[in-house]
């Protein structure tokens, strides 16, 4: 029988650069697969009746639909049917955690490993990115109304084009300089290159989304003003505030928060330095604290930036390691040393203020915490010191306190998140969602991804027939 | 250039002039490839839609915005940042000026007035060649003192001076309040700490988005992290609490 031996064909491998030569460059380490490559991994998939990995997607993707097109050679029907549920399948295919979403649940992955969707979604973009012309879907009948969408990165970007294809006007606002929040400032050119989120964006502008860079809601003008101007808002602020360790010496020279750290280089384009012009030194030795995929993206930009050693110091094992599997063996075949169960407890300076070494504590698993991971307990009197350049604190963001500190009768929670509907995404005021990091505190980009679906579901409701379903 | 490596620059940025508070800030890019620099405001037109700003060239950043014609378009101009300087009547305000801060005082020393208080206006350089904006200030000043460090105008001396002059004028502060570069920020906050009145002094960090979002800005008053872009950039502090980080990374603020 044909599904037997599909099942029995193990994953098509995807060609990556070599890890002595892509750890010195900031191009893209993932090349993608060819053609051939794509249609024979797409073969292996069954086309469940009830397919369990459309369960898996935050974003409800038809996924047997679209691989099934990829499989019969027609790949503009399956970037079609990509795009019906999500607006940045190229972004998708990189980097959402595919093997906790839909490949843990693809039945082919029980009994070998499963069909690689993510690849495969990639795969499609890359495709109709070579082509010359994009088709656009069809705009619905304009309805007159006006949205704002605030934040362009997953989830602003999510909101923005499920409206506009609605056929409301969505203007969008950005505080920085250039549009994709955490997708240009956060995630490094060798894991997602930057032209790849300008033409996502650019789609979204041929599709009629109105960009405005330069604008700080909350201080350019508050919300509760913008919202005399629009029908509905949509605030996709994310979690922009880094947290510090609280630790003696953290306010060193060589100390850095990975937002700063993964800024200079990735929308600065420090590492183009000194043909551009934000500073990024070169250190030799660093430490980055933290464990997930933040804490990889910062210790695989240093060692692109010429660092002889590089390590990660986490408190936990590398069991509980938050990042992807992927994202860590790619950091270990790139020789970032791992320092488990370490966690750090002072900075240590020198004369001139610029950090020099760091002691550390040693750690060891005790009972679970709330978390539901075993919570690491210090080891008395193990305290050691290492020498260290540069120390990258990667240990979690708050959220961004702007909107919620100028926003009147908002409500937020003790942390500093959004409160909104589980179901709609609707916040406390009148006409606003949320969603994103500034409800979830830091998450991932296809959990914004999914949260702007929700909200703007429910927001082309009201924008509809004025109603606002609650509790689902 | 307004006075030996200090810059004035005029830019139409309607928003920003509409909704700019005494105190705070913007950020300018010159362009791709350019670093983005936080600028205090030293003045605005509401109804032109034009915002000023006073800086030192000091990098490659600096140096492009220096280079700036009449008519030329910088692609960034963020703004306003930061929480506007607290204004009402505190009675008799000392304000410090010194370096790009003669301009930055500007809107502080008049809102200063408008709410009906004592303005008492310091200006400090090196030289009276540094000086500026002398007759912008007087006009909402009670008195403008010169202080120069080689004595060529005014009082020969640097912020501590002030202490004497105030002395002999019978003033006694309510409120002092120092802009300026870091030495002017600290002289001021510990050779006038004795009044036991707040002192407040702008922190002139470097930035990179100026939101809060990349804690470059960060700093610890009585022990606890603040960002000076969001908690900031004016603080009350006493220095001695204040700790710095990375004044000599990259660019420092002109």
């Amino acid at each position: 029988m044909e599904e037997t031996k599909s099942r029995k064909r193990e994953r098509v491998e995807m060609p990556k650069q070599a890890p002595f030569i892509r750890k010195r460059n900031f191009q893209e380490v993932a090349l993608g697969y060819t053609k051939e490559m794509a249609v024979d991994e797409a073969s292996r998939c069954l086309a469940c009746k009830k397919p369990l990995c459309v369960e898996g997607c935050p974003v409800e993707i038809d996924i047997p639909g679209f691989i099934k097109c990829i499989a019969t050679n027609d790949f503009s029907a399956a970037i079609r049917k990509l795009k019906e549920k999500n607006c940045l399948p190229a972004v998708c295919g990189r980097v959402c955690p595919q093997e906790e979403q839909c490949e843990i649940k693809c039945i082919v992955g029980k009994k070998g490993s499963p069909v690689a969707i993510g690849r495969l979604e990639r795969f499609a973009a890359e495709w109709e990115a070579s082509q010359t012309i994009m088709e656009l879907p069809e705009i619905k009948t304009k309805t007159g109304k006006n949205v704002l969408v605030v934040g362009s990165g997953p989830a602003g970007i999510t909101v923005a084009g499920d409206l506009i294809l609605a056929g409301h006007e969505v203007t969008m606002l950005e505080a920085l300089h250039e549009p994709g929040g955490v997708l240009s400032y956060g995630i490094p050119e060798f894991r997602l290159p930057g032209k790849i989120v300008s033409r996502e964006i650019e789609y979204l502008q041929k599709l009629g989304v109105k960009l405005i860079c330069n604008y700080v809601v909350g201080k350019t003008k508050s919300l509760s003003d913008l919202l005399n101007e629009y029908d509905a808002a949509f605030i996709g602020t994310g979690a922009g505030l880094p947290w510090f360790m609280e630790i003696p010496g953290e306010n060193l020279n060589g100390v850095y928060s990975a937002n700063e750290y993964l800024t200079r280089v990735n929308l600065m384009r420090g590492y183009q330095y000194p043909k551009t012009y934000t500073p990024v030194i070169r250190h030799r030795r660093v430490a980055v604290v933290g464990g997930g995929n933040v804490a990889m993206d910062c210790a695989r930009t240093a060692l692109r930036l010429g660092a002889e050693e590089v390590y990660i110091v986490y408190r936990r094992s590398r069991n509980e390691l938050p990042a992807r599997l992927e994202e860590f063996e790619n950091a270990e075949e790139e020789g970032v040393i791992f320092h488990f169960l370490t966690l750090p407890v002072k900075l240590i300076g020198d004369e001139e203020g610029w950090l020099k070494e760091i002691e550390c504590l040693k750690m060891e698993l005790g009972e679970p915490d709330q978390s539901g991971r075993r919570k690491p307990v210090p080891l008395a009197g193990s305290e050691f010191r290492m020498r260290m350049d540069a120390c990258i604190v990667a240990i979690g963001n708050s959220p961004n306190p702007i909107i919620p500190t100028t926003t009147p009768n908002l409500e937020v929670s003790k942390k500093g998140t959004i409160i909104v509907d589980e179901n709609t995404g609707k916040t406390s005021i009148d006409r606003v969602w949320a969603g994103g990091d500034i409800v979830t505190g830091a998450a991932t980009v296809i959990l914004a991804m999914g949260a702007g679906r929700k909200a703007a579901r429910s927001m082309h409701a009201y924008l509809t027939n004025g109603i606002v379903s609650t509790g689902g | 250039m307004i006075v030996p490596n200090l810059h004035l620059l005029v830019v139409h940025a309607p928003e920003v002039a509409n909704t700019i508070r005494p105190g705070q800030f913007v950020i300018l890019h010159a362009g791709e490839g350019a670093e983005r620099i936080p600028l205090t405001a030293a003045d605005w037109d509401r109804e032109e839609g034009t915002l000023t700003v006073i800086f030192m060239e000091v990098g490659t950043s600096t140096g492009k915005l220096a280079m700036l014609k009449a008519g030329d378009q910088i692609p960034t101009v963020v703004g306003p940042l930061g929480v506007p300087m607290e204004m009402r009547n505190f009675g008799t305000v000392v304000c410090i000026g010194g370096c790009f801060g003669m301009g930055s005082i500007l809107p502080v020393v008049r809102e200063l007035k408008e709410n009906g208080n004592k303005v008492i206006t310091i200006l400090e350089g090196r030289s009276k060649n540094l000086l500026y904006w002398e007759e912008k200030l007087s006009k909402y000043s009670d008195k403008v003192i010169r202080l120069t460090r080689d004595g060529s105008t005014g009082y020969k001396g640097h912020v501590k001076k002030g202490n004497e002059i105030l002395k002999e004028m019978n003033i006694i502060p309510d409120r002092i309040i120092a802009m300026g570069c870091t030495t002017l920020s600290y002289l001021a906050t510990r050779d006038y700490a004795h009044y036991n009145v707040p002192i407040i002094i702008t922190l002139n960090t470097i930035m990179i988005d100026g939101t809060g979002m990349c804690g470059v800005c960060r700093c610890t008053i009585d022990g606890h992290m603040k960002f000076a872009c969001v908690d900031g950039p004016t603080s009350f502090r006493m220095w001695r609490i204040l700790t710095w980080k990375k004044q000599n990374q990259g660019n420092v603020r002109g």
